[in-house]
């Protein structure tokens, strides 16, 4: 866990400076109290650039080093960046495939893809130790965060967008999985298990998962997205083409238009421009000005989704 | 349109929550409570006096008393909702699902932030700097006293707004920031989240008026020889604070002006849809949030450096410093807003950037701990109750430092965002430092503005029960923060955690009482006022100009305005042996009480409710009123008087005879 040595390591620097003012303070307390007559007392001391230099310079010093160590880190355990390592001793060995999990936090529960195995699950999620996990997640409607302690930080999920996670487990074992950020009546239920498998068990897990699960249908998968608490575990073997990518581009229902497509739309003002590679004009386009004015105001017009009747 | 809907909007006698029987016990509370005021009140024929003396009055001192009052009032109100939510989260495990249902314990939670963050914690603030300020400086009041009594009864309008959800609607259910796309009208369609908007936009307008009012203040109306740097520390982190509600409340503004244009008209700035992008809400939010945190924080900063001063018996150490920590801490609270969310996919550089412009934050934080060692080094320290405050202050302060520094690492921060380890360094700094500065400036300046002092034995049990209470309640969730448990949460199935919440809760009920003693110690105090009277208004051997007046001072503050030689201006006059002006008095101009604040808060607050259920006929009329008013105030031209010179100098005398009883 190079997360945990890092709050270890970023609190063993603060401490240098927070245990000395503790300890600093208690002792002033006790000793100019007003009672001890012993004590120096000097009223109208109140400067001394040697010590506003040491006062200013010793958290400067601990921050130019938290911020190196910030620097680096971030950079190193981006949750976008591919894993180098599996573990503290090896690398990921150079021909490794890494296991993609489509992920969607829907009201509220998870829904898992698993586009290499063409199954899907619900509240259970399975990967095998030591190979390197591509998340790939999106929500429905809210805002939640996709968060399993034991592996990796947390990612928000949002609708309509996609945010990715580089993780793995290095150890068998079932681990708690849930939505770290707030969405909701159904929130608090919005759990799963993480279960950590060999090679051979994840085999099995899937062949499980076909053998069990039933057929995730778009119209299956509408079913599933209203809103629904505590939902129990759900196995589906097979999954209608696309899903995945519906979800995420909001068009599993027929007649909506996808929000990657949303250019490709004949009527909608920037689509011709885009088409003939004329990008940089999108930006003046995108404004209403005079020149543009009639344009601007139809394609403002169109409804939403008109472009696919054609 | 049928008329019932015309004036009701979407108004039900469903709307009354008289199914739950918490909401119905409480509502009884508080309606026995209010009628047992309002009866004495009466009985005591007081209306006319609360209408003259304080609802209409413009004078800094009362409004700033008012302010804290509303503060402590709503205290009450926020804390009870911690109360609840630490009861449900120690019980609520396994098969128990607790006594609160998600949709009362959302609620809760969310109106717990709000509560804490805009009606207690903006109120006593604001309260505390109306208060002190003009006196600090040596004015006679602030710069727009009409205004400043707008302000407050703005204020008390949105806190109004927000008590008034408890029993007709319901409360946002959305977390105290409202986020959408759940706070959308989509997934949020009843009227919490309108409550929420409107309660704030009503109090928003108060706290950016009394923002600019300050400021003008601060800038324009010091005594003469009073110049930026001999400004008292405190007046110094009010003026920051207020360039920072000047700059970031019409963001807020903006921002929840947007999500209502969403929510009430169809527009799509935040929605999922048509190409509405929820993240805009959150940077803009956290654009003002982060300094919001700043506001609260900088002027008890101002509050430390003066009682540490005082009560070490000497000069602050490091002066300059210590006001350009101030500066550095106000840019930097721009540059820091994205710490807030790590987790919503911004790239690694992104991150570091704001991650390490929020850890250089910790360096003039730093400084000032630094300054305030000093100050107690080689002073003579009485540990006076405002004095304890501070030094637990310093103590916890730095601990909340340390792991705020520690979420601003993004790799960290992604595991321990949103988790109770965040609730607890939030509440580590504002406890910590907010709270305990408040506690500390109450029982300084209490005497300034009543004349007798605050009980220092129920001081000295609030400030104990406070403190061990704090670390029993939040260091408990340090830890759950650290095994990866997440806020807001209502019932948790691992049973192995439910010890650390029990230990919160007992935490809470010590900080309860920690409350009560609080308000013990104020009736307590009220009670032995002959006792703990003091004639000399200087009770503490202050240093800043406003221990030179009365206690409780004039309405006129000083009879003559002071010439400033010092930043510790009343300690450098005491040392030269300062003699009372005790003739020559001439005639004060002062501004007259006028009762347009309260009306036009009133019709705004009316206005707000009338668009939270839709009763369209209701806000119309409401807003017509609320123009009529402000352009028929613009006529009025009685505003100000003269104090006659005998008044004055009656008064001046009356004091030069209780300070010669006093030797």
């Amino acid at each position: 866990m190079r997360q945990r040595d890092v709050i270890i390591v970023s609190t063993v620097l603060m401490l240098l400076i927070i245990v000395p003012v503790i300890v600093l303070t208690l002792l002033f307390a006790w000793r100019y109290r007003a009672s001890n007559k012993d004590a120096v007392y000097t009223p109208e001391w109140d400067h001394s650039t040697l010590l506003e230099l040491l006062i200013w310079a010793a958290p400067l010093l601990i921050i130019i080093a938290l911020g190196a160590l910030t620097w680096v880190s971030t950079h190193k355990l981006d949750p976008y960046r591919p894993l180098e390592r599996i573990d503290a001793r090896r690398e990921v060995p150079p021909d490794t495939r890494p296991l993609t999990v489509q992920v969607v936090a829907m009201d509220w529960k998870w829904l898992f893809f698993y586009p290499d195995q063409g199954i899907a699950t619900v509240n259970e999620l399975a990967a095998p130790v030591d190979r390197p996990i591509r998340f790939e997640i999106t929500s429905t409607t809210m805002m939640n965060s996709f968060f399993v302690p034991a592996l990796a930080g947390q990612i928000y999920a949002m609708p309509g967008m996609e945010t990715k996670l580089h993780a793995v487990i290095n150890k068998p074992g079932v681990y708690s999985g849930f939505s770290a950020n707030y969405s909701g009546a159904g929130f608090s239920g919005m759990r799963f298990k993480f279960h950590g498998l060999s090679e051979d068990d994840f085999e099995a897990w899937v062949k499980q998962v076909k053998a069990k699960g039933e057929n995730l249908t778009r119209e299956k998968y509408e079913a599933l997205a209203q809103p629904s608490e505590r939902v129990p575990v759900q196995y589906y073997a097979d999954v209608a083409p696309n899903l995945y990518d519906a979800i995420l581009n909001r068009c599993v229902q027929p007649g909506q238009p996808c929000l990657k497509d949303m250019m490709d739309q004949p009527n909608h003002p920037h689509a011709a421009r885009a088409r003939a590679g004329k990008t940089d004009a999108l930006l003046a386009d995108s404004m209403c000005t005079a020149q543009n004015t009639v344009q601007f105001a139809s394609g403002m017009r169109s409804p939403p989704g008109g472009g696919l009747t054609q | 349109m049928d008329l019932v809907k015309l004036i009701f909007g979407r108004l039900t006698i469903e709307a009354i929550p008289y199914h739950e029987p918490i909401l119905l016990a409480t509502f009884a509370g508080v309606a026995f409570g209010g009628l047992v005021v309002l009866g004495a009140i009466t009985y005591f024929k007081l209306w006319g006096y609360l209408w003259r003396e304080w609802f209409t009055s413009i004078d800094h001192k009362k409004i700033g008393i008012m302010y804290v009052i509303l503060g402590v009032i709503m205290l009450l109100r926020g804390f009870a909702d911690a109360m609840m939510m630490r009861l449900q989260q120690a019980i609520s495990f396994g098969d128990n699902l607790g006594y609160l249902p998600p949709h009362h314990y959302d609620q809760i939670f969310t109106a717990h932030g709000v509560i804490m963050i805009f009606f207690v914690a903006m109120p006593l603030v604001t309260g505390l700097m109306n208060f002190v300020v003009p006196l600090q400086i040596g004015a006679r009041d602030v710069a727009f006293p009409f205004l400043n009594n707008f302000s407050f009864w703005m204020t008390t309008g949105g806190a109004v707004l927000v008590m008034m959800s408890l029993f007709v609607g319901e409360f946002a259910q959305t977390g105290w920031l409202a986020y959408p796309p759940l706070s959308g009208v989509l997934q949020s369609p009843d009227v919490g989240v309108d409550y929420y908007i409107w309660a704030l936009q009503v109090a928003g307008v108060g706290t950016l008026l009394s923002g600019v009012n300050l400021l003008v203040t601060i800038v324009k109306m010091r005594a003469p020889g009073m110049t930026m740097m001999r400004m008292p520390v405190f007046t110094w982190t009010s003026l920051c604070t207020n360039v920072l509600i000047v700059a970031a409340f019409p963001v807020l503004t903006a921002v929840l002006a947007l999500l209502a244009l969403d929510r009430y008209v169809g527009t799509n700035f935040f929605t999922n849809d048509l190409g509405g992008n929820p993240m805009m809400y959150v940077n803009l939010i956290w654009i003002w949030g982060h300094p919001e945190v700043y506001i609260l924080v900088l002027p008890v900063f101002g509050v430390f450096s003066e009682v540490v001063a005082t009560f070490s018996g000497k000069r602050l150490f490091g002066y300059a410093s210590m006001v350009y920590a101030t500066v550095v801490i106000t840019v930097l609270s721009y540059l820091v807003w994205l710490h807030h969310f790590f987790t919503m996919g911004s790239g690694a550089s992104v991150n570091s950037f704001f991650g390490i412009t929020t850890m250089i934050i910790s360096i003039p934080t730093g400084a000032k701990l630094f300054n305030w060692l000093f100050t107690m080094y080689r002073g003579r320290i009485h540990f006076e109750v405002p004095m304890l405050w501070t030094v637990g202050f310093m103590v916890t302060f730095v601990i909340g430092g340390m792991t705020g520094v520690l979420l601003a690492v993004p790799p960290a921060d992604f595991s321990l965002h949103n988790g109770l380890f965040l609730i607890a360094h939030f509440h580590n700094v504002i406890i910590g430092g907010v709270i305990f500065g408040i506690m500390a400036a109450i029982n300084y300046w209490f005497p300034k503005a009543f004349g007798y002092r605050l009980d220092a034995f129920w001081g000295k049990c609030s400030f104990w029960f406070w403190l061990v209470g704090f670390y029993v309640a939040f260091m408990p969730l340090y830890l759950l923060g650290l095994m990866g448990v997440t806020r807001r949460v209502s019932h948790f199935d691992d049973m192995s955690l439910q010890i650390w919440f029990q230990v919160a809760a007992v935490g809470a009920l010590l900080i309860a009482i920690g409350i009560g003693c609080f308000l013990i110690q104020l009736v307590v105090s009220f009670m032995r006022r002959e006792q703990l009277r003091d004639d000399t208004g200087d009770p503490w051997n202050g240093r800043t100009l406003e221990w030179s007046t009365s206690s409780p001072p004039p309405v006129y503050n000083f009879a003559f305005t002071p010439v400033v030689h010092d930043n510790d201006a009343w300690w450098q006059m005491k040392q030269h042996g300062f003699r009372r002006p005790e003739e020559g008095f001439i005639p004060i101009h002062m501004p007259k009480n006028t009762g347009a604040g309260i009306i036009l808060a009133g019709l705004a607050t009316v206005c707000g409710f009338g668009l939270i259920w839709h009763m369209w006929l209701v806000v119309i009329i409401a807003f017509v009123a609320l123009l009529a008013v402000a352009i028929g105030h613009t006529f009025n031209y009685h505003r100000e008087y003269y104090i006659p010179a005998d008044q004055v100098a009656h008064t001046e005398a009356a004091r030069a005879r209780l300070l010669a009883q006093n030797g």
